[in-house]
Order: C-alpha cells, then structure tokens, then sequence
C-alpha cells in the first residue's frame, strides 16, 4: 500500500477506537464521551510532546532521556504564572531575596567560566576558580537560606511559597484565568534554558553521554519541585490553578447553558463537563496544528535537509562546512521546548501540580515508544503514535482483565491461578510497551508511518 | 577525647555507609562497563537487571526461610544468591538471544542499541512488578549487628557509640571477593583474555579466531552475576523496592562513566568517588564540628551543604565535570 493511502487510513482507524470509545459500551469501551474526551486531550498533549521528541530524533539524532525533566518545567512555568503573588512573600523581603540569590549564583558561576577561559593556564587560575566558587556558594547560601526562611513561614498550609503574576490578587486570581495561556510559551522557554545547560556540556561528546545527561537533569529537575518549597510547594502540590476555560459549576448555574445542553439531550453535568473538555480540545488542537505546520515547515526547508544530512553523515556535512556541534544544540533546544509547552498545557487540563506524578516511565519512556513506533522523522507518524499509544496506555488494563477472564474462564473464583492473573493486569502496561517497541524497532524499524 | 568522639560520629554516619554503597555501586558500575566494552552500549536496563536478580532471591530466601533453612549469623539471602545469579544469567542470554544477537549481526549504531535496551528495561520493569508488585520488601536476616551502639559505648568509654551492622561488613567482604575473582578472571584465564582482546579490537580478536558469541555469553553470564550481587548487598543494606532500583542507574552510569566507560579498575574508583561525594555532601557535619572545633567556633546550622534528597544531583554535578574536563574518566576508557 502507498504512504499516500496508508497515512489516512492509520489516522481513520485511530478515529473509530475513540468514536467506539464515546459511543459504545461492549468489550473494554466505556461508551462516555466524557472518557474519549479525557483520553483525547492528553493524547493531543503527548502528541506535542511527541513532536519535540522527534524534532531531536528523528531530524537530528539526539537521544534525549530526559523528557520528564522538561515537561515538569513546563508545569513549573503554569504555577509560576497563574497564581497570584503571596501576600507578603515580595513586601516582607523573603522573594526579593531568594532572586537575588538565584543572580550571585549565577554570577558565580559565569565569574568561574570567565576565570577558566581568560587567565593563563596554571595553579592561579585552579586556585582563583576554586576560591569563587567556595565563596560564592557560601554567600548564595546565605543570602537564599534567609530569603526561603521568609516565604515558607507565610501560612505554610495554604502558602509558603512566592506565587505568581497573576494580577487578580488571591481573591480574584480565578478570573484571571486566561493569563495561563501566557504559561504555555513561557514553559518552552523555561524548558529551553535547561536545554541550553545540558547541550552545552554533552552535545559534541558520544551519544550515550547526551542520554546519561538528559536522564540525570530531568531526576534533579523533579527533586528540585520536590523540595524547594517556596518555589511551588513542593510535595504539598499547588491545586485548583485557574484556567483559561469555564468552570463546570458556573456553566450549571448558568439558565441559557442548560437550556442548550437539554436540547442536545444532556443533563447539566455531563454537558458541562463535555464542555469544558471540548474548549481545551479546541485549544490543544490549535497548538498542535501550529507546532505541526512549523515543524513541517522545517523539514521541508533548507535547514531541514540539512539537518537531515548531519544526522545521516556528520563527517560529510562537517566537510561540507556545517557546525554540526551548532546545529545539534539549537534543535535540541527546539525539540526541548516544545516540550516544556506541552508540559505547561498538561499542568493547566489538570489545574494542579503534583511532583510526585512525575515518573520517568511515563512521562520519558512512553513518549519515545510513540515516536518509534509512530514512526520517526515523520511528524504525522510521531502524532498518530501519540494518539495510538496513549489509547492503548489507558485501555492496556481493561483489555488485560478481559484477557483474564477469558484465560481463566473456567476456573473457580479463588483459584490461584485466577486471583494471581487478576492482581497483575494492572502491571501489564510496561510490558506491552516495552513489547510493542521491541517488535516494531525489530521488524519495522522505520515505524507504521516511514520517513518519505 | 572529643577528637576521638568526632572521628566515632564520623565513621558511624560517613566512612563505613560511604564505604559500603560504595562498593554497592562499584559491582553495578563494573556491569556496566564490562556491558559497554564488549557490547559497546550503554545498558539502561541494568537497574532492572539488577531489580531481578534480586527479586528472585527474595522469593527464595523467602521460601529457604520457610522450610527452616537459615545460615546461621548470616543472612539466609546469601544462600539464595547462587540461584539468583543462575536465574539472571539465564534471563540475560535468553534476551541476548531473542533481542540484541539481531543488531549485533546487523552492526546497529550503538543509539540503537541503547534504544533497544530502554525496551528490554519496560520489559524487565514489568517482570519484576508482575512477580513481586512494586512495594517495599525486607528481607534481612540473621544477626543484625556486629556491634551494637551501646556495646561499642560501654567497651571503649566514650560518648558516642559505634554501629557496625552485619551487611555493611558484608557488602564489603563480598564486594572485595568478587572484585578479586573478575580480575582474576579477566587476567589469568583464557577466556578472561579473549574477552579483553575482544574488548581491545574486535577485528584482530576474530582474527586469531577468537568465538565472538561465546565472549558475549560468558559476559552476560558475569554482568548478572555482578547485578545480582549488587542488588542483593544492597537490598539487604537498605530495602528493595523496583523503582529505586530502577532510580540507581544515573549513580551507576555516573561511576562508570567517572572512572572511564569501559575500564573495570576505574569503574571500582568511580563507584567510591560518587559514593563518598554523595555521603559527604548531604551529611549533616554539625555533631562533627561541634566535638572537633573550640567552642567558640562551633557552629549554629547543620553544616548540611545540601539536603540528601538532592543526592542524584551529586552523581550528576560529578557526571558534568568529569564530561567537561575529562571525557575519558579518570582511568582511560574508550569513549570520547
């Protein structure tokens, strides 16, 4: 079969399982358009997610393991921005304090960087570097100790930490919802930043040490959230961030609402809800469509073909005068902060966020296993792998219990055999994955939709 | 005697841990590059490896435990390892077989491989999960200390008191045996040989009629028995739960890489240095200070230059230098 006709019928199929998922109840459907709804707005999430990823894999060749890592940045930025400042965190002194911290810190770091690359090599310049660095941590720990001391004793159960921009105050922060769209780009561009740090060191070595790297900064990214407090609560989570969309309970109370949702046939709740999951559907949709179109762009391009020839022979394209280390770093940044978008656009469907939630399984590892077995370098194959993968995540644990009733049919209720199929159904979502990639890198390596 | 207190505080909470997630980390260390100089990838699958192993000799001490089996002061885990091993051996070469043989024939890019490994990991993940769930499991036995804290305090007078538990001893025992049969191995056996000169240059090994597959079963074979060992020392030091296991990899593939991928002596080095770095940099030295400087320079803090769960930020700011200064490791590896 043509790539022509295969593209829109793979995409045709992926349509039928979430239509059956909405319409019927038979097999493992649940028939609420409620749950192909939810399923669908986080595949379009992982979709952008998969996009990024393939920007660096498929166009360039990088290895990034540290998706996670970028995608909690992108949540950061939701919290960063939605909120509203803390009352008292900027006036008291406590923020003003911890940024200022944050810039010796950096400027730490940037005097040891100048120290290493002006003064000539020798013991002056070990020494001065070393002599920088062990003072300027001191003094960053100083002056952060006492600024963090500050924001986590304001009222630590509903706040201990800075806060946002969000300029409707704690009291009226929530009709200020539309300001976390401002997140969404603002997360690529956090994700970006920290892309910048590990490219700068790993891009230009072996691959395997990119992929060391990347794991390594995505498990200090989550341990950051984790227990700077006064950044985003750390394990105490932020819940209930405002959002760009409805709230179900205003739309319910709203007379013309039901009205028009009787006359679909739906109750105010379940038309609410489906509401609400349409309006961020629409946004997600648009974001995706934009990404793609760019992205599509980029290949097509001269820039594309030229990525394209660094990944297939660097030797060659460095003879041909291409910066290859250059053109490495900037589309891993690309690629990075797309995800910190996706990652941001994840935080507000959820209206919170929880460091705990952040497993490099699923928010790293599934997403390669849609890029490979979507297809890589092709971007509507790495969307279609998203949309296949992530629906199969979700459906891999009613598929598995019916599997086991159908294995263990004839077997009395507390059969061993019985009891143990059962127990671990709910495990059986690693396994298919790592399954399914290894049979498709295997025996159709280039994916369901190839590179043209 | 306050020194002496000093140096007691330290020993008990810094020099013998260190020393012995040390040793923990050197065994999965030396996996890994024994995986990486024959194999030339980078297995991401080791924690899981290592994650297995372990799981089946829980399920046998378990089961030793049950019919009244024990090894007496020591930990009845020690009588299952052998099984374990036997049982991961088996488990690495069948995967050899059914996954990695295909990509070694085909000379895959080793991205490829290290992409196939992160497969074989969800796969291994879900073993585990599938046999013994995703909690926490103890499974130490036998006598728990050596010498207990008030024993220590009453023998010697001092203040403080000194905990020497039984798997710390043994992880350190166990890890010098093991260490000291591998080089055995690698240096004086036959086979020991034609792995380092298949390790050294694939093409003159083959050469002089060296069997590619045989080197490569025999290595599996070692790396399970090092991640089977490393997983149950430290098990039975700590507590084994999949996912922290799963978390060890960036320690693991931070020794590895500091010591140079691909050398066995640096990989035991790079496995010390992370682990004392990491030791050192989240402990709270303030009891330390306290009996070691005059009082008027004791200090008020805890001293704590980092809070221990940033402890993988450790292994990674020594992963970074040791990449920007000095790609090779400490030791020379082969990777540039």
């Amino acid at each position: 079969m043509s790539q022509s006709m295969r593209t829109p019928l793979l995409f045709a199929f992926v349509a039928v399982l979430f239509i059956l998922e909405g319409t019927t109840s038979a097999w493992i459907f649940s028939g609420s358009w409620n749950t192909a709804l939810g399923i669908l707005n986080m595949a379009l999430i992982s979709a952008i997610m998969a996009l990024g990823v393939n920007l660096q894999w498929g166009y360039a060749g990088l290895f990034n393991v540290g998706i996670m890592g970028f995608v909690a940045l992108g949540g950061l930025a939701t919290v960063l921005v939605s909120l509203p400042p803390t009352p008292g965190a900027w006036t008291a002194g406590g923020a003003p304090r911890i940024l200022l911290a944050l810039v010796l810190g950096a400027a730490t770091v940037i005097a040891s960087v100048l120290v290493q690359s002006r003064l000539p090599k020798g013991r002056a310049r070990e020494l001065s570097t070393l002599a920088i660095l062990v003072g300027g941590f001191f003094l960053y720990r100083w002056v952060f100790d006492g600024g963090v001391g500050v924001v986590e004793a304001i009222k630590p159960a509903n706040f201990g930490n800075i806060g946002g921009i969000n300029p409707g105050g704690v009291d009226g922060f929530r009709d200020w919802g539309i300001i976390t769209l401002l997140a969404w780009p603002l997360g690529g561009v956090l994700a970006a930043g920290a892309a910048w740090v590990i490219g700068k060191t790993a891009l230009g070595l072996r691959s395997d040490y990119l992929a060391i790297a990347t794991l390594g900064i995505a498990e200090i990214i989550i341990s950051v959230l984790k227990n700077e407090d006064w950044l985003a609560r750390g394990v105490k989570n932020v819940i209930g961030l405002p959002r760009p969309v409805p709230y179900e309970v205003d739309l319910q109370n709203s007379a013309s609402f039901v009205e028009r949702a009787a006359s679909f046939g739906l109750d105010a709740t379940t038309g609410s809800t489906i509401y609400v999951k349409l309006a961020y559907m629409v946004l997600f949709t648009l974001v995706l469509l934009a990404l793609l179109w760019l992205a599509e762009r980029a290949l097509k391009s001269p820039w594309g073909r030229m990525m394209r020839a660094i990944r297939d022979n660097e030797i060659a394209a460095e003879a041909m005068g291409k910066d290859v280390t250059a053109r490495h770093l900037q589309i891993f940044i690309l690629g990075s902060a797309i995800c910190g978008i996706a990652g941001a656009m994840m935080t507000t469907l959820d209206s919170q966020l929880t460091p705990g939630a952040y497993q490099p399984l699923r928010f790293t590892f599934l997403i390669w296993v849609m890029v490979i077995i979507g297809g890589s370098g092709n971007n509507f194959g790495s969307i279609l792998g998203a949309f296949l993968i992530w629906w199969l995540w979700v459906q891999v644990e009613p598929l598995g219990l019916w599997l086991t009733q159908i294995l263990t049919s004839g077997l009395a209720d507390d059969n061993w055999f019985r009891v143990a199929m059962q127990d671990s159904a709910a495990h059986m979502r690693l396994f298919t994955m790592g399954l399914a990639l290894l049979l498709v890198l295997r025996f159709s390596p280039r994916g369901l939709i190839p590179e043209k | 005697m306050d020194f002496l207190n000093g140096l007691v505080v330290l020993a008990n909470f810094v020099l013998i841990p260190a020393t012995s997630y040390g040793a923990q980390l050197a065994l999965g260390a030396l996996g890994v590059t024994l995986i990486y100089g024959i194999l030339r990838f980078s297995n991401f699958a080791h924690g899981d490896t290592m994650a297995f192993g372990t799981t089946i000799t829980i399920l046998l001490t378990w089961s030793f435990q049950s019919m009244g089996i024990s090894f007496g002061p020591l930990p009845t885990a020690l009588l299952a390892l052998p099984f374990g091993i036997l049982a991961t051996g088996l488990l690495l070469v069948g995967t050899d077989r059914a996954v990695y043989r295909f990509y070694r024939r085909k000379k895959a890019a080793p991205v490829i491989l290290v992409i196939v490994s992160v497969g074989v990991m969800f796969i291994m993940n879900g073993i585990v999960r599938f046999i013994i769930g995703v909690g926490d499991q103890n499974f130490a036995d036998g006598e728990r200390f050596i010498i207990s804290a008030r024993d220590f305090k009453e023998m010697t007078g001092l203040a403080e008191g000194f905990a020497l538990r039984t798997t710390q001893v043994l992880t350190i025992v166990v890890a010098v045996i093991v260490v000291a049969v591998l080089f055995w191995f690698l240096n004086k056996t036959r086979t020991g040989k034609s792995m380092r000169a298949f390790s050294d240059n694939e093409d003159l090994a083959l050469l002089s009629g060296i069997n590619p597959e045989r080197v490569v079963m025999v290595t599996w074979f070692i790396v399970a028995g090092l991640a089977t060992v490393a997983g149950v020392l430290y098990g039975l030091d700590k507590s084994f739960k999949p996912f922290t296991y799963f978390q060890l990899l960036l320690p693991i593939f931070a020794s590895a890489v500091v010591g140079g991928l691909g050398n066995p002596l640096g990989a035991i080095a790079g496995g010390f240095v992370v682990a004392f770095s990491e030791v050192t940099v989240t402990y709270a030295w303030k009891k330390v200070l306290t009996y070691w400087l005059p009082d008027s320079l004791a200090p008020d803090g805890l001293v704590q230059l980092m809070s221990t769960d940033y402890k993988f930020a450790v292994s990674f700011a020594i992963l970074i230098i040791v990449l920007l200064f000095k790609p090779t490791g400490l030791f020379k590896g082969q990777s540039v």
